[in-house]
């Protein structure tokens, strides 16, 4: 917002907020009739109303109730589904698989999209429209026909992984079977898709740096990799917090990936992919738990807010938050 | 679009030339991303049979349009499948772009009491996770009548807050004041200056918008395997998850069904591939 449409007074303080003397929109076009904004935007509102807020009001209640679907009685119970919750180990086997997903996609994916954005950065590289429009080639496609074909690649007897595997000397690896070897199979499906997404929005925040950054820093004698370490990456400061908390609201809702790969809600034969959400639409569309289900979407809400906070912290001191 | 051409590359200075190691990263990354479309299509070319050999056969087989039959055998009604999904996708992004640039230009435009906290409220509500209220959504739409009907696609999906946020921010950009006022005085509405001012203005984005509405709704996949039933009502990505359910799974057969729900996606791609990278790199958060 311009700072020049708001009044500057030189010798009063700022004066406390006043309702009725404000603009509420100091940008708008005045001699356009503001009331038209309440019919503009009426759509969005009437519709988040009754798709977006009703059902997760609803879903909120439904986690006091014991809900029989067949016959729909409602019966109240309290904070029983949530003391079941605590109590459930499917609930932490896949709260604790969901952060393992995570954690060996974002973080490796990061490294690779801002390494990625930092070759593309460079004014002398040719082909880069080319070079550019690949790596936004892996987003478009679906979770489905990606996790069918990675479902493939990563298959025990003749997935080609397993083949370079075997080529190099070592044992078959039964991805899907394994804990930590089936969640490298889900991450690297997630890696795959968004690392070129994620390298062209960094690449974007890159040419936004000021030039005479980098020619400073060259002239204090800073080397290639220098001026990376201190102009590139606090450049990208607020950037890395965006794509880490909406890969993190992305990564903890994981679901897709794995339903595909085991073909069914359960997550693996012991559950060893089961995920969070994975988990809440077994309870829901499986075994018809909806108050259950819906005390399992309610964690999933906090957590989601917990760890984005977190994250929006963390990243904040790491990259120095000095302005 | 234009911060983003460099005006004077040598004025740089320390630039080096990108390095033999940074060329071999870019092909890798290549491979990497073009790799598993051209291993749907060796797959369905060739059949499960010869992939499941040491080493796998890495060139195209000649059973292409014998898996594509086989397709076409195990699910009768695809091609309206494939039909469904450019038609919800179609509407999808079309009542998208209109509803949010709609709300956008009189977010960014207008002045209405409490528009500060409704857009405060709009970026709230992206926030939420989708899966809250998913139960609630699914009873409320069985209430409507709308199971196994596109409009249980269509309807949820007419408006987006993110369509709406990153609507105004575009409009906030590219729209000048004194234009919206030169038109005012001569007399124009506020829908007529939406209609005929900020709609051509604001085209390009609209179009990036709007395709990136129909790939996610195109993409879509619990949802339309929740909400529908028959096999005329599928959408493509509820068609060819109906391919999984065999006891041994054919991965020629899944891989041609997935290669053909793609295929439309990649030749749009080789058409707009290079808008949606503008896209993308706009709407990014920079600093």
């Amino acid at each position: 917002m311009s700072e020049s449409a708001l009044p500057r007074g030189k010798s009063k303080p700022p004066t406390p907020w006043k309702p009725s003397k404000k603009l509420d929109n100091p940008n708008a076009v005045p001699s356009l009739n503001g009331r038209w904004g309440y019919l503009f935007t009426a759509p969005f509102f009437i519709m988040f109303l009754i798709f977006g807020l009703a059902p997760i009001v609803f879903s909120v209640v439904l986690a006091f109730f014991d809900v029989d679907v067949l016959s729909g009685i409602y019966n109240p119970v309290g904070l029983a589904n949530f003391t079941e919750l605590f109590a459930d180990s499917r609930f932490w086997n896949a709260l604790v698989n969901t952060f393992d997903i995570w954690l060996i996609s974002t973080i490796p994916m990061i490294i690779m999209s801002i390494g990625l954005a930092a070759i593309l950065h460079n004014p002398f590289l040719k082909g880069s429209t080319f070079w550019r429009t690949i790596l936004l080639v892996p987003n478009i496609t679906s979770v489905l026909a990606i996790a069918i074909v990675f479902g493939q690649l990563f298959g025990r007897d003749f997935g080609m992984i397993n083949i370079i595997i075997g080529a190099l000397g070592f044992e078959h690896v039964d991805f899907i079977q394994g804990t930590t070897s089936s969640h490298i199979a889900i991450a690297s499906m997630i890696i795959w898709r968004w690392t070129g997404y994620n390298a062209l929005i960094f690449l974007a925040a890159m040419l936004a740096i000021p030039s005479e950054l980098y020619e400073s820093a060259s002239l204090d004698g800073a080397g290639k990799w220098k001026q990376f370490i201190y102009v590139t990456l606090p450049g990208l400061r607020n950037t890395i917090t965006f794509v880490l908390i909406v890969g993190t609201i992305g990564g903890l809702q994981v679901f897709a990936e794995p339903l595909i790969l085991g073909g069914s809600y359960n997550g693996g034969d012991s559950g060893q992919f089961s995920t969070l959400t994975l988990f809440l639409f077994d309870q829901a569309f499986v075994g018809y738990r909806w108050g259950y289900a819906a005390a399992i979407g309610i964690a999933i809400t906090l957590i989601v807010m917990i760890v984005s906070t977190i994250n929006f912290f963390i990243t904040r001191r790491i990259a120095g938050d000095k302005s | 679009m234009s911060n983003y051409v460099l005006k004077n590359p040598n004025k740089r200075p320390k630039w080096h030339k990108v390095s033999f190691f940074g060329y071999l990263m870019l092909a890798l990354i290549t491979f990497i991303s073009i790799f598993p479309f051209y291993w749907m299509f060796i797959v369905a070319s060739n059949g499960t049979d010869e992939i499941s050999k040491i080493p796998p056969t890495l060139l195209p087989g000649p059973r292409f349009f014998t898996v594509v039959s086989h397709v076409y055998e195990a699910l009768p009604a695809f091609n309206q499948a494939l039909l469904n999904s450019f038609y919800v996708g179609t509407l999808v992004a079309v009542a998208q772009v209109f509803f949010s640039a709609l709300a956008g230009f009189a977010f960014a435009k207008l002045n209405f009491r409490g528009q500060r906290y409704l857009v405060l409220f709009v970026v709230f509500t992206m926030m939420l996770p989708s899966q809250l209220g998913i139960i609630a959504l699914f009873k409320e739409i069985s209430l409507m009548n709308l199971i196994d009907t596109l409009g249980a696609l269509i309807i949820p999906a007419l408006v987006t807050a993110f369509g709406v946020f990153w609507m105004r921010q575009v409009i906030d950009a590219q729209v000048p004041n004194e234009l919206l006022e030169a038109a005012s005085i001569d007399g124009a509405g506020v829908f007529r200056a939406y209609w005929s001012l900020v709609l051509p203005i604001i085209a390009q984005s609209s179009f990036v918008l709007g395709l990136f509405s129909f790939l996610a709704s195109w993409n879509d996949f619990l949802w339309p395997l929740l909400v529908l039933n028959t096999p005329e009502n599928f959408t493509a990505q509820v068609a060819v998850n109906q391919l999984k359910s065999s006891y041994a799974i054919d991965y020629a057969l899944n891989m041609g069904g997935a290669f053909l729900s793609t295929l439309p996606l990649l030749i749009l791609f080789i058409f707009v591939g290079r808008r949606l990278v503008r896209g993308v790199m706009d709407g990014a958060v920079k600093g």
